[in-house]
């Protein structure tokens, strides 16, 4: 009999949970809804999640023809995969060698990662901004990728990756005749798979809401990353017309929510690994 | 001219001598078991044998040729590790083709789209699946080549181990413990099948083990190692009958020999009113007096031979073993029996210990072996005292 009921320890805590999830979740469902609203349905007085008029479709046919969406969501695309591929070629090598080649600088590497670890984007934001004025490098996608292409934190979270990776595959694979790039193509890459979808996650989502640095150095739509664009349009487009700035919120979110629902368990797992090992 | 030489190899870490000048003939063809308790060094040996590691001073020597500057893929020396070090992304045929696709594919060659297209690489890579597929029906593993390392059982990974390291035809051949991670029964039958490969592939092999019982049964000589020293390099029966010091007469044998502190006095050793005359001469001081278990005799109740008693019988099928206590110096003395003449023994018995004393072995003080007149290294019909 005490088996089909659920202890009172449970409910609360379900309770507690679903009272967190909701509070998370609260802004987004608003978001979902307002998108689907008309201009006096947002500005009445009484709050109601449900549309009295649905308008979704008028919305986002604002967002789509007032700004260049498709341009904004390339951007996107093109940034974060940039960023993403060069932090990977960058770090792979390099944790390699620091978790498994024996050299006199390795400690003072690690110390530097370490250093680098605790120095954030925005004390550098300055410099890195007058360097790229003086090269004319400002609005493109160099100044937008290249002060992410190596990453402290990659470069950490591969080093505790290969760290566990046994010795002996490594001894194996030179005495097979690989030379130290051989070995990290053929047998470091392919397994270290885990790692490099656990940091993707934290990479792509870092970069694609990123609006910090695409904001310094970026001044024209044709180079806006989406939130950057999200900006141009709630300013120059769409004034205080909420419903289609929701509209086009929505849709550049959507790609990462997607993502986030087709690879659930890896976002989870990846998670959970650098809590362990980071 | 020897297959291999290892002259005076050294090797320390942080101040800790891991290796202290160690010396070693392969002759072509032999099987060299390298035994010794963890951390005696061996694995580091083979190490620095393999490349993978370099020896602080001392030289190796393959084929006439010194190996020191030599890089370990150019070494042309293949190892089995413990933990097999299969590439896990790989199936078992594609893991054996590693080092065959190494040496015989260029670099443009062996890239993923471009390889495929440059004129001559297909009938190499014809030949390489031909010999991965030889060399898998010689291991019984051809059913298994599509398989990645993790559905394959243990004896399994070790056999794909094993091709993927005799595939490429080495000039030496190392393992490294690769029967520690089998269990039991798959160990002993897995000994009898390495042993049959190396006897049909001919190459010198070097075996490292901590097991001393599977060192005696495959080896055609067995190294032992202790504590970075190699103390002997013998035949098996050598190893066992006649060892050269006491930390190799400690380490091999099964239950271990027993060991008891004698007197030696004016070229005579004393112990419990034994008497043997060395053949050289020794200071007057303490010795060591070994005897191996199955050349020690119970006499029940004590009726002859040196008074003690039996504190724990251990019945193991074929033999029965008892661990016996000597009155007089309370030292323990393990008595190796068969079942007969165990029949009259209990536990907590008072019995008379004899010892044949033809068998008995004596170490000096720093565990070197001082040879008695009158006995030889080979065995006797044994008298007991």
């Amino acid at each position: 009999m005490r088996s089909t009921a659920i202890p009172a320890g449970r409910i609360i805590r379900f309770g507690l949970l679903s009272l967190g999830a909701l509070m998370i979740l609260a802004p987004y469902i608003f978001m979902i809804s307002t998108a689907g609203k008309t201009q006096s349905d947002i500005f009445t007085s009484s709050l109601s999640l449900l549309p009295q008029h649905f308008y979704f479709a008028e919305n986002f046919a604002k967002a789509l023809n007032k700004v260049p969406m498709a341009t904004l969501l390339w951007n996107g695309v093109v940034v974060c995969g940039l960023i993403f591929f060069f932090q990977v070629a960058v770090a792979i090598p390099c944790a390699y060698a620091m978790a498994k080649l024996k050299f006199r600088a390795a400690r003072l590497m690690m110390v530097l990662v370490m250093l680098g670890l605790l120095v954030p984007i925005h004390a550098t934001a300055l410099p890195l901004y007058v360097a790229f004025d003086r090269l004319s490098l400002l609005n493109s996608y160099t100044a937008l990728v290249a002060p992410f292409t190596i990453s402290v934190f990659a470069i950490f979270m591969f080093l505790q990756f290969f760290r566990a990776m046994p010795d002996d595959l490594l001894h194996a694979a030179r005495l097979d005749g690989m030379s130290e790039l051989g070995i990290v193509a053929r047998v470091i890459v392919p397994n270290a798979w885990p790692a490099v979808t656990a940091f993707a996650i934290f990479s792509v989502v870092a970069h694609w809401n990123d609006l910090y640095w695409p904001l310094i150095v970026v001044s024209k739509q044709a180079y806006a990353t989406p939130p950057l664009g999200l900006m141009y349009f709630r300013a120059a487009e769409a004034g205080d017309d909420y419903g289609a700035l929701m509209a086009a919120t929505l849709i550049i979110t959507l790609p990462l929510v997607a993502a986030f629902l087709l690879a659930q368990k890896r976002f989870v797992e990846g998670i959970t690994m650098t809590g362990l090992k980071g | 001219m020897s297959a291999l030489s290892l002259r005076g190899l050294k090797k320390s870490f942080g101040g800790n001598a891991i290796l202290n000048g160690v010396s070693l003939d392969v002759e072509p063809g032999e099987f060299i078991a390298l035994v010794g308790p963890s951390g005696c060094g061996k694995s580091t040996l083979l190490r620095i044998l393999a490349g993978l590691d370099h020896a602080d001073s001392g030289e190796i020597v393959v084929g006439g040729k010194d190996m020191s500057p030599v890089a370990a893929a150019d070494r042309n020396i293949a190892m089995v590790f413990q933990s097999y070090a299969l590439y896990p992304h790989l199936t078992a045929g594609q893991n054996i083709a590693v080092p065959l696709a190494m040496k015989r594919l260029s670099g443009a060659q062996r890239l993923p789209v471009i390889g495929s297209l440059l004129p001559g690489q297909k009938d190499i890579r014809a030949g390489i699946s031909r010999d991965v597929r030889e060399m898998a029906t010689v291991l019984k593993i051809d059913h298994l080549l599509d398989r990645k390392p993790g559905q394959m059982s243990g004896g399994q990974r070790q056999r794909v181990a094993l091709a993927r390291a005799m595939v490429r035809q080495p000039s030496i051949f190392l393992m490294d413990e690769p029967l520690s991670n089998l269990d039991a029964n798959l160990r002993v039958h897995a000994r009898g099948e390495i042993v049959e490969l190396h006897r049909r592939a001919g190459v010198p092999t070097l075996y490292v083990t901590h097991d001393q019982a599977e060192a005696l049964s495959m080896a055609d000589r067995v190294a032992v190692m202790i504590g970075g020293n190699l103390l002997q390099l013998a035949a098996p029966d050598v190893i066992y009958n006649d060892p050269a010091h006491i930390e190799v007469a400690r380490f091999v044998g099964q239950p271990r020999i027993n060991i008891v502190q004698a007197q030696a006095e004016s070229g005579r050793v004393g112990f419990e009113g034994i008497r043997l005359a060395l053949l050289e001469k020794v200071a007057t001081g303490p010795v060591s007096l070994g005897i191996r278990p199955e050349f020690v005799k119970l006499s029940p109740n004590g009726r002859s031979g040196i008074a003690g008693r039996i504190e724990r019988l251990e019945f193991l099928g074929s033999e029965v073993i008892a661990h016996c206590r000597l009155d007089a110096s309370g030292e323990t003395v393990i008595a190796k029996l068969v079942p007969h003449e165990a029949r009259e023994l209990i536990a907590g018995m008072p019995v008379g210990v004899l010892v044949s004393i033809e068998q008995a072995m004596v170490f000096g003080p720093e565990g070197r072996r001082l040879r008695i007149a009158g006995t030889t290294g080979a065995r006797q019909e044994p008298a007991y005292v």
